[in-house]
C-alpha cells in the first residue's frame, strides 16, 4: 500500500501538533455576540411592527440583559488576547477586509445602542425608579421620541453582530471547515434561535411564549437545512473539505455534534416545542434551555474543530 | 523587488542547521522555532522515497494573515516580506489561524512572531541567517526581479513546486525537485 509519511521537526506551543490558538473565549464570546443579536434584533422588529405591548418582554425588558452579554463576551474577548496591553489598538483603524476589525467596531456600536435601548425603558418597567438628574429625564425623552430611529439602526447592527460571529470563522480559508460561506448565515439563524429561546424562557406571558416557541420551531428548521447544506457543500468539495466534513462524520467530533448541537439542541427542543403547541404540558424552561445548549454547543464544537481541519502538504 | 527563497529538496540533509541559526540570530525563545525541517516519506517498501525540506514563512504575495489582522501589525514592507510590528498586535491569534502553513506562533511577550527573511540583514546586502549556515548550500536568496540574483538563476535551471497553490496565496518559497 502506498503510504505517506510527514515528519516535522516544529513543535511550536499552540500551533502544534494541532492548532488550539482560540479556546472557551472565543466560542463564549461568539455565543453571547450571537445570543445579543438575536434578543435585540426581535425587540427592533416587534417595536417597529407596533407590537411593543404585546410581546413586553422581548420589546422592553430582556433587552436589559444585552449590555451583560455584550460586556462578558467582550471580557472573554479580552482575555483571549495575548498582548492586552495593546488591545486599542484594535480602535486606531478599520481594516475592511478583516472581519475582526469591523466586528470590534460592530460591538462598539451595539453596546451603547444596548444600553440606550435598555435605559430608555428602565422607568416602564420599574415605575419606581428616580433618575436623580434631570439632564437624564431630558436625554430619556429624546431617545422615546426617536425610537423608531434607533430600533431602524438597532436592527440592522443586530443582524450585522449575528452574521459577523460566523464571518469571523468563514472568512479563514487556512481552515476548510470554517471556510464556508454558510457559517455567517448558519451563526445568525443559532443566535436569532437562542435570543428567541430567551425570551420564551424569561416571559411570563403564555401569548408571547408561544409566539417565540413558533418561531423557535421555524429557526431549528432553517438551522437543520443550513447545516445539511453545509455538509453537503463540505462532501461536493475538495479534498481539504471533504476531510474536515469528516470530523462530523465519523471523525472525532461525530458524537458531541450530532448528540450535542444536533438532537439535544434542536431536534429534542422543537419535539417538545411541538409536542406543546399541540396542547400537551412540557415545563416551559426545558426546550429553551437545550436550545440555549445546543447554541452554545455549536460555537464551540465548531470552533474546536475547525481548529483541526487544516491543509496537508 | 520581490524577495524570494529556493530551497533545494535534493541538497538538504535536515541537519537543522538553518533552524539553529535563525534561532540565534533572531533570539527566537526557547522551545518556539521559525523555520524547521520537514521530512515526507512516500512510496510502497522498498521502494521508497524521502524529501526533505527546510520551510518557514512563505512571504506570500496574497498573504491570509496581512489581511485578517484587524490592527494593521501584520503587513507588508520591503520586496514583499510580510512581517509583525509588535507594539501594534494584540495577540488575538487571526493571524496565527489563517495560514494554512502554521508558519505564525505566539511569541512568550504577547505578540505574535515569525519569519522575516532577517529583513535586518538583507537591508544591509546580506543574507538570511539560514542561507548564510546552510553547510549544503541548498538555499537560495534573492530577489526575483533581479534577473542574476541567486533565487532568479535557480529557478531558471530547475523544476520547483510551492506548498499548497491551490491555498491562494501566492507562496514566495520554491522548493527545487
Amino acid at each position: 500500500m502506498k503510504e505517506e509519511l510527514i515528519i516535522s521537526g516544529r513543535m511550536n506551543y499552540k500551533v502544534d501538533p494541532t492548532l488550539h490558538i482560540w479556546s472557551w473565549e472565543i466560542p463564549l464570546y461568539l455565543f453571547l455576540g450571537g445570543l445579543a443579536a438575536g434578543i435585540l434584533f426581535f425587540a427592533a422588529l416587534y417595536y417597529l411592527r407596533g407590537k411593543e405591548n404585546m410581546y413586553k418582554s422581548a420589546v422592553k425588558w430582556v433587552p436589559m440583559l444585552t449590555p451583560l452579554f455584550l460586556v462578558i463576551g467582550l471580557g472573554a474577548l479580552f482575555l483571549d488576547l495575548h498582548h492586552k496591553p495593546y488591545f486599542w489598538r484594535l480602535y486606531t483603524t478599520i481594516k475592511f477586509q478583516s472581519p475582526m476589525s469591523w466586528g470590534a467596531w460592530a460591538l462598539m456600536v451595539v453596546t451603547p445602542i444596548s444600553i440606550i435601548w435598555s435605559g430608555s425603558y428602565v422607568r416602564e418597567v420599574f415605575p419606581k425608579w428616580d433618575w436623580k438628574f434631570q439632564w437624564i429625564y431630558t436625554i430619556e425623552k429624546y431617545i422615546i421620541e426617536n425610537r423608531r430611529n434607533l430600533a431602524w439602526i438597532m436592527i440592522v447592527f443586530a443582524v450585522i453582530l449575528g452574521i459577523y460571529t460566523g464571518i469571523l470563522l468563514s472568512a479563514f480559508n487556512a481552515r476548510p471547515l470554517w471556510n464556508t460561506s454558510i457559517m455567517g448565515p448558519l451563526f445568525l439563524v443559532s443566535g436569532l434561535s437562542a435570543g428567541a429561546a430567551l425570551i420564551m424562557l424569561l416571559s411570563n406571558d403564555p401569548l408571547e411564549r408561544k409566539k417565540f416557541s413558533q418561531i423557535d420551531l421555524l429557526l431549528i428548521a432553517i438551522e437543520m437545512v443550513l447545516i445539511i447544506h453545509m455538509f453537503m457543500g463540505f462532501r461536493a468539495s475538495t479534498d481539504v473539505q471533504i476531510e474536515a466534513a469528516a470530523l462530523f462524520l465519523g471523525g472525532p467530533y461525530t458524537l458531541p455534534f450530532w448528540i450535542f448541537v444536533v438532537f439535544l439542541g434542536m431536534v429534542l427542543p422543537a419535539f417538545l416545542e411541538f409536542w406543546e403547541l399541540k396542547g400537551n404540558h412540557i415545563p416551559a424552561y426545558i426546550p429553551p434551555l437545550l436550545i440555549l445548549f445546543g447554541s452554545l454547543m455549536l460555537r464551540f464544537i465548531i470552533v474546536y474543530a475547525g481548529q483541526a481541519s487544516r491543509y496537508l502538504y | 523587488m520581490r524577495y524570494a527563497m529556493a530551497i533545494d529538496t535534493k541538497k538538504c540533509v535536515g541537519c537543522s542547521d538553518c533552524v539553529v541559526a535563525c534561532q540565534t540570530e533572531n533570539n527566537v525563545p526557547i522551545g518556539y522555532c521559525r523555520d524547521w525541517i520537514v521530512e515526507v516519506t512516500d512510496g510502497t517498501y522498498p521502494q521508497l522515497e524521502l524529501e526533505i525540506r527546510s520551510e518557514r514563512c512563505n512571504h506570500c504575495e496574497n498573504s491570509p494573515c496581512v489581511r485578517c489582522c484587524p490592527t494593521g501589525a501584520s503587513h507588508y514592507s520591503d520586496g514583499g516580506i510580510v512581517l509583525v510590528t509588535e507594539d501594534m498586535c494584540i495577540g488575538c491569534g487571526a493571524c496565527i489561524a489563517s495560514c494554512p502553513y502554521d508558519a505564525r506562533y505566539p511569541h512568550p511577550d504577547g505578540h505574535v512572531d515569525k519569519c522575516t527573511f532577517c529583513i535586518h540583514r538583507v537591508q544591509k546586502g546580506q543574507n538570511p541567517a539560514c542561507v548564510e549556515v546552510c553547510p549544503t548550500k541548498c538555499l537560495y536568496f534573492g530577489d526575483l526581479d533581479d534577473p542574476n540574483s541567486d533565487v532568479s538563476n535557480i529557478l531558471k535551471k530547475r523544476k520547483y513546486k510551492t506548498l499548497i497553490p491551490e491555498a491562494g496565496t501566492k507562496p514566495q518559497l520554491y522548493f527545487l525537485i
